[in-house]
């Protein structure tokens, strides 16, 4: 064994899965989570709690793996996370805490994020449920949106001893793990639905098809429904489109459009009742995360994909292993591309994007080259299906319908990083809603700093 | 859950419902409407709120059979119940939040086509409450098809009723008796026209000639109905708008029509047009994207 090398996780094989919705990475069994777990050297001022946005005790809870204690594993994780088999598989370990493991100077580092996870199968598999409070406290909040941002508030709150309602616009809980992400990176029933019952069985109620700002205004739950304090959790907001000639052409779809489809409506299968459409060459622009995952559908959707980014590899703002599991698939990556306008047939179906030519020029404002377009390279791709991935700008539905709440100049509602407060007594917020579109993990890190936020507020009321 | 209490076949495969929605019923307004699913497996279906009964808590969808999601609701009963509403979504018609004064001194005309007779009621009969009375157009492809006569003629002013092939009432498209109306010297202020996307092309164009300001609802394909999907964008005066969260209202005059009625057969199937030409029978032209009914 080369204990500068992680232990290598199994994985279904490329070629295979490109036609399978199954889950791509298959896990640690126990033999191999307990070598991996060996390689942690329990490091006394250990750096990957300080990269973790939820700081869970990672030395502390692999020390316990080693040990081959996996039930006391998952309570020290547990006390800190309330999502762990979701955080295990869909987290950027890389950047967050195996970024800073010491291990990682001299050849790579502990594997935190597959230990993580498998603790975290382990715990479900054996039935073993996160421990709640002892009493209520009486006092009551809600939380809105159910997303990673609203069950990790609404989990720690519980366990404090609140009683909290969660409402969620959706026929289902789950916000982006169930509408966003795909079943083969984080499979549904299996891992997201239980980690929902788990949060439940603290006590947390869930109410769904409750549009907040429709259905039920936040000043109303806090004047007529008895609620002390809300917790905004509601998401990232409206897709982004480029606004290039020839977008309202039949065929070109948001990424959360044709996620939302194949994830929460189930259309991947073709015995479900909502459709999809099944393009034989899919062009996705962009880079990030959701490309990636839009993508990866639609090549076991049976299409030849086209990624279409402006920048070159290294911008990539998607997870490298998003990116190394997409290639090994068969996605073309067309790099330094812009898509310039949309061509459609002569009933106004897509048949092709034409692109220009990028190249890169000096530093922007976000540190990464800008691109710049390279005059006369003009091109066409042929394509029956473009799918946008450009990030989202927010829902203005909460922000419009709450008197004394505060938005940026993005139409993010203003809420402070430590303890999630808003302009509005009693209202804190956190996730998407507040910093735009981001990561799972830190709409779950602000959900846990809206809890205390809440909690501090409430106990001093 | 959500409770079936009244379940009735108004016209061939045309269907009312009353179920039990507390949240929706309390707060919801002309204009608004909701998103049902019969079951854990189903589609998630818009549906214009067509009544509404705060103290009960109910509120009243109809319907149309338009393929297999709507197939499966027409055969729910009194006493079943909904998987999921959600609502109410969208913005209220214009009208609810202007003041009531202003709104006596306006003419305002209701043109109402087919299946669209429904939405339009609770305008009208929100109105009606205020003491404005409005005249209304209702537009059926028959006598057999024409829904909502008698409910109508209780909120509106004037009630003129005509059918495509001259069964009852009137004879002819509603366009022929909006603009038969305004040649008897009739003055409206602003028209509001909910109907089938076709209908309401034409309304529009019909007005935009007459110079008549016109609302118009539309329907475009959904998924969440909470403006985070983006299927439901449409052009309105060149920009680009969702119809769940900007609308489902727009200036009629401003909406890009065509652009619309090609978007809503983005997933109409040779089955699905298959089927909607044989349920529709006689009565079939256009909305399957294929026989040219709609050009």
């Amino acid at each position: 064994m080369d204990v500068l090398k992680k232990v290598p996780v199994r994985e279904q094989d490329a070629k295979e899965r490109a036609a399978n919705f199954e889950e791509v990475c298959l896990g640690y069994n126990k033999e191999e989570a307990m070598e991996e777990a060996a390689r942690c050297i329990n490091c006394k001022n250990a750096q990957c709690i300080k990269g973790c946005p939820v700081a869970i005790d990672i030395p502390g809870f692999i020390e316990k793996v080693k040990e081959g204690d996996v039930a006391a594993a998952y309570q020290v994780i547990s006390a800190s996370s309330a999502l762990p088999a979701v955080c295990g598989r869909v987290c950027p370990q890389e950047s967050q805490c195996e970024g800073k493991c010491i291990r990682g100077i001299k050849g790579e580092p502990v594997s935190i994020g597959k230990l993580e996870r498998f603790v975290a199968d382990w715990a479900m598999e054996e039935g073993i449920k996160p421990q709640g409070a002892k009493e209520k406290n009486g006092k009551k909040v809600a939380v809105i949106g159910s997303g990673p941002a609203g069950l990790t508030c609404a989990g720690d709150l519980a366990r404090l001893g609140y009683e909290v309602t969660i409402f969620e616009a959706l026929h289902e809980p789950g916000g982006v793990l169930v509408y966003g992400i795909p079943e083969f990176r984080l499979p549904k029933s299996a891992v997201v639905a239980k980690e929902i019952e788990n949060v439940k069985s603290l006590g947390v109620h869930i109410e769904t098809n409750v549009v907040v700002g429709k259905s039920v205004t936040i000043d109303e739950l806090l004047s007529e429904e008895g609620f002390d304090a809300v917790f905004i959790g509601s998401g990232a907001g409206l897709p982004k489109f480029m606004g290039i000639p020839g977008e309202q052409a039949n065929g070109v779809f948001s990424a959360n459009e044709y996620l939302t489809r194949s994830n929460l409506m189930k259309a991947f299968d073709e015995n479900a009742n909502t459709p999809i459409m099944r393009g034989q060459k899919v062009a996705v622009v962009g880079g990030g995360n959701v490309a990636m995952d839009a993508a990866r559908t639609a090549l076991r959707l049976g299409a030849e994909v086209h990624i279409v980014y402006r920048r070159s590899e290294e911008e990539l703002p998607a997870r490298v292993e998003e990116v190394h599991h997409a290639k090994e698939e068969g996605i073309i990556f067309d790099l330094l591309t812009n898509p310039v306008e949309i061509l459609a047939d002569e009933k106004g179906w897509v048949k092709g994007m034409k692109c220009i030519r990028m190249e890169l020029g000096e530093p922007d404002d976000s540190g990464r080259r800008r691109p710049v377009e390279v005059p006369g390279s003009e091109f066409v791709i042929e394509a029956d299906t473009v799918i946008m991935s450009l990030g989202t700008s927010p829902n203005p539905l909460i922000s419009s319908t709450t008197q004394g709440l505060e938005v940026n100049k993005w139409k993010c509602i203003v809420a402070d990083e430590e303890f999630g407060k808003t302009t509005k007594e009693g209202v804190y917020a956190g996730g998407d809603a507040v910093t735009g579109a981001a990561t799972v993990i830190l709409a779950m890190g602000a959900g846990r700093a809206g809890a205390r936020g809440i909690d501090g507020y409430l106990k001093n009321k | 859950m959500y409770k079936i209490l009244e379940a009735k076949e108004l016209a061939a495969n045309i269907f009312l419902m009353v179920v039990e929605a507390k949240r929706v019923a309390k707060g919801c307004q002309p204009g608004q409407f909701v998103i049902v699913r019969t079951d854990e497996e189903a589609e998630r279906i818009p549906l214009t709120i067509c009544d509404y009964d705060r103290e009960k808590g109910t509120i009243t969808i109809v319907f149309q059979i338009v393929g297999a999601g709507t197939q499966i609701m027409a055969a729910l009963k009194e006493g079943d119940a909904f998987h999921d509403v959600a609502g109410p979504l969208g913005c209220p018609s214009e009208f609810v939040s202007e003041a009531p004064e202003a709104l006596k001194e306006k003419k305002m005309l209701f043109v109402a086509g087919g299946v669209g007779t429904a939405p339009v009621y609770p305008q009208v009969k929100w109105l009606h409450e205020r003491g404005i009375h409005v005249d209304v157009v209702v537009g059926a492809k028959n006598k057999e098809l024409l829904i909502l006569e008698e409910e109508m003629k209780a909120v509106a002013g004037n009630l003129y009723v005509t059918t495509d092939d001259g069964s009852y009432g009137r004879s002819g498209m509603v366009t022929q008796t909006v603009s038969d109306l305004v040649k008897e010297g009739k003055h409206y202020d602003v028209c509001v026209a909910i109907g089938p996307m076709i209908m309401m092309k034409f309304v529009c164009k019909l007005t935009k000639e007459l110079g008549l300001p016109t609302i118009v609802s539309l329907n475009p394909i959904m998924v969440d109905g909470t403006g985070m999907c983006g299927a439901c964008r449409v052009t309105v005066g060149g920009k680009v708008k969702f119809a769940c969260v900007d609308g489902p209202e727009f200036d009629g005059h401003q909406v890009n029509f065509d652009e619309a009625m090609q978007r809503q057969q983005i997933y109409k199937t040779a089955e699905g047009r298959a089927f909607l030409r044989a349920k529709e029978g006689d009565t079939h032209h256009g909305g399957c994207g294929n026989c040219g009914g709609d050009q």
